[in-house]
């Protein structure tokens, strides 16, 4: 039964409910595709074989019955799973187990899903390419030499890999996309505060937003259906009803976007993009338009400002957040002698902990708030959120979504972008503009540029959720699905 | 001219508690420099008028009715720990011996 790792998430649904498979079949045939593949793909930093057995043993039961019950799911490794290792990919948090569930995974739990494992990440969802990972990157599917973007990389390669039907990931810049882009699959950033973040290890709170990875638009707004809505332990979680993304996204399948007005933003057009990717940006564009769909070009002239800002932000935040790593209350502690000083064991453990694009975040981080800089820096870059957010909300008030490639190149091979950290921000020029702004985005495939998946961004106002999933639903009717090579 | 010196990013590594090595030190100082330069191009927009947005959702003050919850056992807080020592965390010494 290989061909159960081939199918939806609804196709998976559809058998599980004629009777026809087992949720323990459905879940042995993904463990073994990880068996068989995993060691050249290595998406996976944990794989809990016998927690995903027995959550399907418990569907099989008739204890749990829902939409995606019995469907497995590869989680993140920055989400925290009780009792399952959770690292964050880091080396100062090797071997730790939580001692709860982030509220996503509790959701993931009762809905019946069986969490095959933890997948692999930039360290502390810092970078996008996986390569800064303390154990070692995620190879691309598509070409094994190539990076499957970051930081969610693990998530999106378990995907096209046909290990796991979907997948939980973490959007900060844009860490769910562009991994979804470069892999030929689905991700999609929710509005901030739609998701909940408790359990979710911090990075940078103000842009965090954990979301659904999946092959299909449709399967990927199951998931969003799932794990979304208000939690009263995320103090920035929104307290209003979500929106009905998989009627949406079922609306848009129909294809028909006739009335509906596709921004496309003049600041994003000729910059910096490869051709191929927008070729067949273009492309999925006009095809778009056969579907009834009207295209606006609109300015967003602060869009440009978009990556400083978020590269003072992001790494401000993050050097406050990962304070918490002092080698006390978890994780790592080195050079605990009994002569040291707590000050000198923290400091010990924090360069032994940590890689070389954490520290460089963190250094940053502490300049941008030190004093005497932050006007200049941080303080500045808060006020171009406010701007970018006008430019949004100026755009939507002509255009109903706005759409782009999700990232400028295909994937690059490995090392190609190391050697200078800033050449790695720019895959985040098309998706950071969303995260400053906090409403959500969406990736699709749409097409391939030398041979490499090429993703399509759809941009919605805050909490209109449902807005972005019908266009992608329509972007999909038209343009299909893409299936990478087999491994 | 540098936007970061040698001599400053190994002062912003002690505050941020971080014992980087001198090779660490070489590196990370031009590459901090390209991306400060990089980013401080916030500062050619955003004029004084212009308020500073520190979070997308305008919510403040979120409280929850003021009545005890089930928390993590004590053994369950102290599961991670490096080291602890009679229901405590164990830490090394904060004081020098002088003190």
């Amino acid at each position: 039964m290989s061909d159960l790792t081939r199918k939806t998430a609804v196709e998976l649904r559809e058998l599980l409910d004629a009777k026809e498979v087992s949720a323990v079949e459905v879940a042995t045939a993904h463990l073994d595709q990880i068996a068989a593949v995993d060691d050249r793909v290595h998406a996976f930093l944990h794989v809990d074989r016998e927690g995903a057995l027995d959550a399907a043993r418990r569907v099989d039961a008739g204890e749990i019955t829902g939409p995606l019950a019995g469907v497995p799911i590869a989680v993140k490794d920055v989400v925290t799973t009780k009792g399952i290792p959770t690292t964050a990919a880091s080396k100062i948090l090797e071997g730790w187990k939580p001692p709860y569930d982030a509220t996503i995974v509790e959701r993931l739990k009762a809905a019946g899903m069986p969490i095959l494992g933890k997948t692999n990440m930039d360290e502390f969802a810092m970078g996008s390419s996986t390569e800064y990972s303390a154990y070692g990157p995620t190879n691309n599917p598509w070409d094994l030499g190539r990076i499957p973007g970051g930081s969610g990389g693990g998530s999106a390669a378990a995907l096209a890999a046909y290990e796991a039907p979907l997948a939980i990931g973490t959007d900060t810049g844009g860490s769910i996309r562009q991994p979804g882009a470069v892999t030929g699959t689905v991700g999609a950033k929710p509005t901030y505060g739609g998701t909940s973040r408790y359990g979710l290890i911090a990075f940078s709170s103000s842009l965090d937003t954990p979301g659904p990875c999946a092959r299909t638009v449709e399967d990927t707004a199951l998931l969003h259906a799932v794990i979304a809505g208000h939690d009263p332990r995320d103090s920035t979680s929104i307290a209003q009803p979500v929106p009905d993304v998989v009627a949406a996204a079922r609306l848009g399948l129909q294809g028909d976007l006739t009335g509906v007005r596709l921004g496309i933003v003049k600041e994003f057009t000729g910059e910096g993009a490869e051709p191929g990717v927008l070729a067949a940006f273009r492309e999925s564009l006009e095809a778009l338009v056969k579907l009834g769909a009207e295209v606006v070009e609109v300015s967003c002239p602060h869009f440009e400002y978009a990556l400083p800002a978020y590269y003072l932000i992001a790494p401000s935040e993050c050097s406050s957040n990962l304070a918490r790593f002092d080698g006390v209350r978890y994780g790592l502690r080195v050079g605990d002698d009994g002569q040291r000083s707590l000050e000198e064991v923290m400091s010990l453990t924090r360069e032994a902990g940590f890689g070389p694009e954490v520290k460089r975040r963190i250094i940053i981080g502490t300049y941008a708030l030190s004093s005497g800089y932050y006007d200049a820096y941080y303080g500045q870059a808060q006020k171009v959120r406010t701007l970018i957010t006008r430019d949004f909300e100026t755009a939507f008030s002509k255009v109903d979504v706005l759409v782009s490639p999700t990232t400028p190149f295909v994937a690059f091979p490995f090392g190609s972008r190391t050697s200078d950290p800033y050449q790695m921000y720019l895959a985040d020029l098309f998706t950071i503009p969303t995260n400053l702004y906090g409403g959500p985005a969406i990736s699709v495939p749409c097409g391939l540029s030398e041979g490499l998946p090429v993703g399509f961004q759809i941009m919605a106002p805050t909490m209109a959720d449902d807005r972005m999933y019908r266009v992608a639903g329509a972007l999909e009717s038209a343009v299909g699905t893409l299936t990478p090579p087999a491994l | 001219m540098a936007a970061i010196s040698r001599e400053e990013v190994a002062h912003l590594a002690r505050l941020s508690r971080l014992a980087v090595t001198e090779e660490e030190l070489d590196r990370f100082a031009g590459q901090l420099d390209v991306i400060l330069q990089s980013v401080a191009r916030v500062g050619e927009v955003a004029a004084e008028d212009i308020p500073p947005t520190s979070h997308s959702v305008p919510l403040t003050n979120v409280y929850r009715e003021d009545v005890p919850t089930p928390s993590l056992a004590q053994e369950a807080a102290l599961s991670g720990a490096p080291d602890a020592y009679e229901g405590r965390f164990r830490v090394p010494r904060i004081l020098d011996e002088e003190e």
